[in-house]
């Protein structure tokens, strides 16, 4: 990660000479910590589908709701089967409900569940993950022992004894729920990340200075950390989707909202599997789990070499360098 | 020294899942006091019944005294826990130990063989791709793998069960064994038994292996481009033995975390795994215990799922520090 802070170095010829206004300043930064990595990534093929992807179920979610009309009972004829009725082009379920309506109008909840849920779950990790790897000692042994008894107790059936307890009605709060000890796998491996950086000569220099242990883990370590932060951040949403699609499955969570899994539920137990006339109430549910976590992976996996030092140094320019000879 | 580190940390986290399932039993309104006591209620005997038979009633279900003070109960619960004795189940009036006693080998039994053949799998498969880098098998490859591994597993089950055992009716779609089999050691047993554990099985490790994969591909890439492989490579070492002496257990090494990760998730997944399936494991048995509110199987079950992912964790453990050495000597770094 030192390639970050020298190429800062090389491209400061504008802005770090003697008239660096603030402005420089902050254009520089933005331009580090933001537009180059999105450049970086967005060089792979990878990173350009799985946006598109979750571009698409964001557009479903906000524009598709506004569009389909909400599904109620008897929206047309039971059971009829997709590509067939315009009027509900994915066919209707057992009790006449359009398919396609419950499938885009269970896209908002989802969103806000996959949000919450990898908000909780990254914040954690990183702030356990970064104190205890930088500390050391005492703080160290408490914050691993209490990660590895997160990371122990199986989630699910955790999840599942608090869903059935509580019963939570609210998204977001079901998305922290989901990831109620998902931090624990990323904590334990951002302190693995932190563990290398304590010793660099920089952070020592800060630490000499004698700047508090907040404003180095902030200022020295987190930029170090940021991409693989944000790389887990999606594929922390990869896990929500699983777990609340399962939750809603099992018929957990009640009918609250619209959700794919209460959809599968019902064609898996209602006889969908039996009969190929109706195979496209179980298909398209399948179709809008998939996809949406397929669109994660996807842009988790693009994004990854943003992380890995030995393919980033060969992309790692600034603005300046733009003029610099295209290499491949 | 390390040994006995990890077993005493182990030892304080199943600590720890009891006292999580103790305040589960306390701290809900309505939990397993109140509804045995409505249930006594209700059969029309209240007036006969004191408060004390009650509370005896109670105890005898969740191990749980409500009468006595908090620390006292807690102190009831835990060396009962200690001792196997896991109350009684409310819904099928046995005790909660040997319903698991029944149970649990067949949920260890499919759980151990999908995480085996997941992490051969996908550590065979990422090591080809590493070494055949750029190649068109590497690219198709590790798509299918990306694909495979946004498929949740239950998803990939349902898909399993309409195609192999309802269209094509090539397997069992449901249960343990074949129904009206004796339980025995001759063949017609154990074929039956392994005919209905393939598609839990296969949905697991279809679904989990392609992360394995490119996580293992990552990982052997980044070995394989290290000097010392250079250099054992113009010192002629034989590359077989680089592959899998050099490159292999170095890149295997950092997938311990990942291994812990998903013996949880597995572990965790048998609740809907089982209930696709209706195979009577410990999953099927905690979702059928939350659906009649029968907390001390709930409790019971729950409390062995977490031993069973414990005890699988720390077997890793043990392993790992004999392979690794440095890892048993952490812990010696300076704090700041």
């Amino acid at each position: 990660m030192a390639e970050k802070n020298s190429s800062f170095n090389q491209s400061d010829g504008s802005a770090g000479g003697q008239g660096a206004s603030q402005a420089d300043l902050y254009r520089e930064w933005i331009d580090m910590a933001l537009l180059t990595p999105i450049r970086v990534a967005w060089d792979d093929w990878r990173t350009q589908v799985g946006s598109i992807i979750i571009a698409f179920y964001l557009l479903m979610g906000t524009v598709g709701v506004a569009l389909v009309e909400p599904p109620t009972q008897g929206q047309g004829p039971r059971l009829t089967p997709a590509f067939q009725d315009w009027s509900v082009p994915l066919g209707t379920n057992d009790i006449g409900t359009s398919i396609l309506s419950s499938t885009v109008h269970a896209t908002p909840p989802m969103l806000q569940m996959i949000a919450a849920g990898a908000v909780f779950s990254t914040a954690i990790a990183t702030v356990v993950g970064t104190v205890s790897g930088y500390k050391g000692g005492l703080t160290d042994r408490v914050l691993t022992t209490l990660t590895d008894i997160a990371m122990t107790i199986p989630g699910l059936p955790l999840i599942i004894l608090l869903a059935a307890l509580f019963e939570p009605t609210n998204p977001a709060l079901i998305g922290i729920l989901i990831t109620i000890n998902a931090w624990a796998g990323l904590a334990r491996s951002i302190r693995s990340q932190v563990l290398s950086l304590r010793d660099h000569s920089y952070v020592e220099a800060s630490r000499i200075m004698g700047a508090p242990t907040r404003r180095i883990l902030v200022d020295d370590v987190l930029p170090n950390i940021m991409p693989y932060v944000l790389i887990n951040f999606v594929n922390s949403a990869r896990n929500v989707i699983f777990g609340s699609v399962g939750l809603y499955y099992l018929g957990l969570l009640g009918g609250t909202h619209e959700n794919w899994g209460i959809m599968l539920d019902g064609a898996y137990n209602g006889g969908a599997i039996y009969s190929l006339q109706v195979i496209h109430w179980l298909f398209v549910p399948m179709f809008a789990i998939v996809g949406i976590s397929f669109g994660f992976v996807l842009f988790a996996q693009g994004t990854e070499k943003l992380f890995n030092p030995r393919i980033r140094a060969r992309h790692a320019e600034t603005v300046e360098d733009d003029t610099a000879p295209y290499q491949e | 020294m390390y040994v006995a580190k990890r077993v005493a940390q182990a030892l304080v986290t199943f600590v720890s899942v009891v006292t999580i399932t103790f305040a589960l039993v306390r701290a809900i309104p309505g939990g397993p006091a109140d509804f045995i006591r409505a249930q006594v209620m209700q059969s029309g005997s209240a007036d006969e019944v004191s408060m004390s038979e009650i509370n005896a009633l109670v105890e005898s279900y969740t191990n749980v005294d409500p009468s006595t003070p908090l620390h006292v109960q807690y102190f009831n619960y835990l060396t009962s826990v200690l001792q196997g004795d896991l109350g009684q189940s409310v819904w099928y009036s046995r005790p909660v130990a040997d319903i698991i006693v029944d149970a649990a080998p067949w949920t260890i039994f499919l759980l151990s063989i999908s995480i085996l053949l997941t992490f051969g799998i996908g550590i065979v498969l990422g090591a080809v791709m590493a070494y055949l880098e750029g190649t068109r098998f590497d690219s198709s490859s590790t798509i299918a793998s990306m694909f495979l591994n946004s498929v949740p597993y239950y998803i990939a089950a349902i898909f399993l069960v309409y195609v192999v055992s309802i269209q094509l009716g090539m397997l069992p779609q449901s249960g343990r064994f074949t129904s009206g089999l004796e339980p025995g050691l001759n063949v017609e047993f154990i074929a039956s038994v392994l005919r209905h554990a393939i598609l839990p099985v296969v949905s697991l490790v279809v679904t989990g292996f392609g992360g394995v994969a490119i996580t293992m591909r990552g990982n052997a890439v980044q070995e394989i481009g290290e000097d010392y492989i250079r250099v054992a490579h113009l010192r002629g070492v034989p590359g077989k033995r680089i592959a899998t002496r050099y490159v292999g257990r170095n890149a295997v090494l950092p997938m311990y975390t990942n291994f812990m990760i998903a013996v949880g998730f597995m572990f965790g997944g048998s609740v809907i795994l089982e209930e696709i399936f209706a195979y009577e494991g410990l999953g099927l048995y905690l979702l059928q215990a939350i659906e009649a509110r029968d907390y001390p199987l709930m409790m019971g079950t729950f409390l062995i799922i977490s031993l069973a992912v414990l005890v699988c964790i720390l077997i890793a453990d043990l392993t790992y520090s004999k392979i690794d050495p440095r890892i048993s000597d952490q812990g010696s770094r300076e704090a700041y």
